[in-house]
């Protein structure tokens, strides 16, 4: 991969297999072992649904996401126009609870920061920004 | 909806292929909810055929855990494997659900 490359879908959670299809080529060209894509696939499906959910919650929002190699790592930004709102802020889960007591939900920023190598959020010309590093090597990996 | 079920003495075999995200949980939630009004209470969820799993997929096990256990019921997990397994371990899920290296042995554990 030598360019960025972009994808822009309207803020819907109909629109995630497209999301899909095009991080699993960036992925592919990129070079990325199967766990590692597996892994990234998640994150970025959190991220995504976190937007449609959260950020754009009235549909009408759109959301871009750019795929670029820098050095040896992938990185992708997910980037919406929405309300701020940064997913990272969100408390991780207590994974010990037993299932009358574990809470439904709340494993989606958990999941982000779980398969991803680095994340950070920021806000950019009014944007929600969420970056997403992924490095070819496995050795910082969760996977 | 890539489901298929399986009535068994004890449970109910339930067959899933594919991916369980976001797209696809909220018809799997769904089926669920079905399948307990029609009286089921004790699930075997096969996850042979699931290449793919994200949050959505967790929280429809979770949600339909929590309504069997107040049944009295079951919801017991076959043939987890790969990078399924790999979410299982790191959301909690394998401690939080009786887990099976086979159908057979989840009916098995059933009898219980």
């Amino acid at each position: 991969m030598t360019d960025t490359c972009n994808k822009i879908v309207a803020a819907n959670v109909e629109k995630l297999p497209e999301i899909t299809e095009f991080i699993e080529g960036c992925a592919d060209q990129f070079g990325l072992d199967s766990k590692k894509k597996f892994g990234l696939l998640i994150a970025v499906e959190e991220a995504f649904v976190n937007v449609c959910n959260y950020s754009s919650p009235d549909r009408k929002g759109r959301i871009e996401v750019l795929c670029d190699r820098v050095d040896d790592a992938l990185v992708v930004e997910i980037l919406d126009s929405g309300s701020p709102f940064n997913v990272l802020s969100l408390p991780d889960p207590d994974t010990s609870l037993d299932i009358a007591d574990r809470e439904i939900g709340g494993l989606g920023g958990y999941f982000i920061r779980k398969f991803s190598d680095s994340v950070s959020y920021r806000r950019r010309n009014d944007q929600n920004v969420l970056r997403l590093v992924v490095n070819r090597s496995s050795s910082t990996g969760r996977l | 909806m890539p489901i298929q079920t399986s009535k068994e003495t004890t449970a109910l075999i339930v067959t899933i292929t594919g991916k369980m995200d976001a797209l696809t949980a909220p018809e799997y939630e769904k089926k669920f909810s079905e399948l307990i009004a029609e009286g089921e209470i004790s699930f075997i969820v096969d996850f042979e055929q699931v290449d793919y799993i994200s949050s959505a997929g967790l929280r429809v096990l979770l949600a339909t855990a929590k309504r069997v256990k107040a049944v009295n019921g079951k919801l017991l997990l076959a043939n987890i494997t790969g990078v399924v397994k790999d979410v299982f371990e790191i959301s909690g899920f394998c401690t939080l659900f009786p887990t099976h290296d086979s159908v057979a042995s989840a009916l098995s554990a059933s009898l219980g």
